[in-house]
């Protein structure tokens, strides 16, 4: 297992931004302290993308998760355990600057994702913009995220439960 | 989370059980409009409109706003707060994400250095 240093200070994080920018458009923005080709590997590079795609307090983890990153590539993440897929085609890679893709798996209504990297000082401006082919598809996809979360938190409250169950901690 | 009183369930159930209102919830969510449209629309009096739109305002279903003479309808802040509250959840999602990803980022820096310089461009 890849044990995280809990145990170390926590260094002071960066602040995520969200932004709904028009009805199609949702804008996500983070400053990273590391040099871009080092961010851009973590988007890229299938064993450490999904070492922090899916937070540890979502409760699911990734059955498989392939990437294909070159233009007309696709890519493909499966969850455990009951196998539903996220899956796309990139349309643009520029390495250490720019990533675009589709995602595909709700059909039309999916967006098209577009990642850029800005180095400024050692350190990475990363934003994610989402267009949606429109407001109805964005709306929906709102109330799709809300829906998981909800989910999510449920599934985090049972590994809670389980987890107090068994008293005696390992 | 949005939080729901009683009172203002029921002042919503009563303002959705009138098909008008539900018309001009629906016309609404399609484009901002003023009363002297709706009433035109929904073929009834001024006065007519002004009463059901009172209804909905009243149960925060939709705001008005007075410009000059003409009064605009719009949606009201229910709506605004649920959407604020998806955001704070894709927020929340993209924040947790993010947190994770710098702890992978640390640990490429560390092994880059242990490295040397030899992934330099």
């Amino acid at each position: 297992m890849d044990a995280r240093r809990e145990s170390e200070p926590a260094v002071m994080k960066n602040r995520t931004t969200v932004e709904r920018k028009s009805g199609r458009e949702l804008v996500v923005t983070r400053t990273f302290n590391g040099p871009a080709r080092l961010v851009f590997e973590a988007w890229t590079n299938p064993t450490l993308f999904r070492q922090w795609w899916l937070p540890k307090s979502m409760g699911m983890s990734l059955r498989s998760c392939e990437m294909e990153v070159r233009v007309g590539g696709k890519y493909r993440l499966e969850f455990e355990p009951d196998g539903m897929a996220f899956f796309g085609t990139y349309l643009e890679v520029i390495p250490h600057s720019r990533l675009v893709w589709t995602n595909e798996e709700s059909g039309g209504g999916g967006p098209v994702t577009t990642v850029t990297f800005e180095e400024k000082g050692g350190k990475t401006l990363l934003v994610l913009h989402e267009l949606y082919p429109s407001k109805e598809a964005l709306d929906a996809a709102g109330t799709g995220a809300a829906d998981a979360m909800v989910e999510t938190f449920g599934q985090l409250d049972e590994l809670l439960v389980t987890l107090g169950a068994s008293a005696g901690r390992s | 989370m949005v939080q729901y009183s009683p009172a203002h369930f029921n002042a919503s159930f009563a303002a959705l059980s009138d098909a008008t209102r539900r018309g001009v919830l629906e016309q609404l969510g399609r484009a901002d409009a003023s009363i002297t449209d709706l009433a035109e629309k929904f073929h009834m009096t001024l006065t007519g409109m002004k009463k059901h739109v009172g209804v909905l305002e009243q149960a925060g279903l939709v705001t008005t706003e007075k410009v000059g003479r003409v009064r605009t309808c719009k949606l009201g802040s229910c709506r605004l707060q649920e959407e604020a509250a998806w955001i704070e959840r894709y927020h929340q999602l993209w924040a947790a994400r993010f947190d994770e990803l710098d702890q992978v980022v640390e640990e490429l820096k560390r092994k880059e250095k242990a490295d040397g310089r030899k992934k330099r461009k």
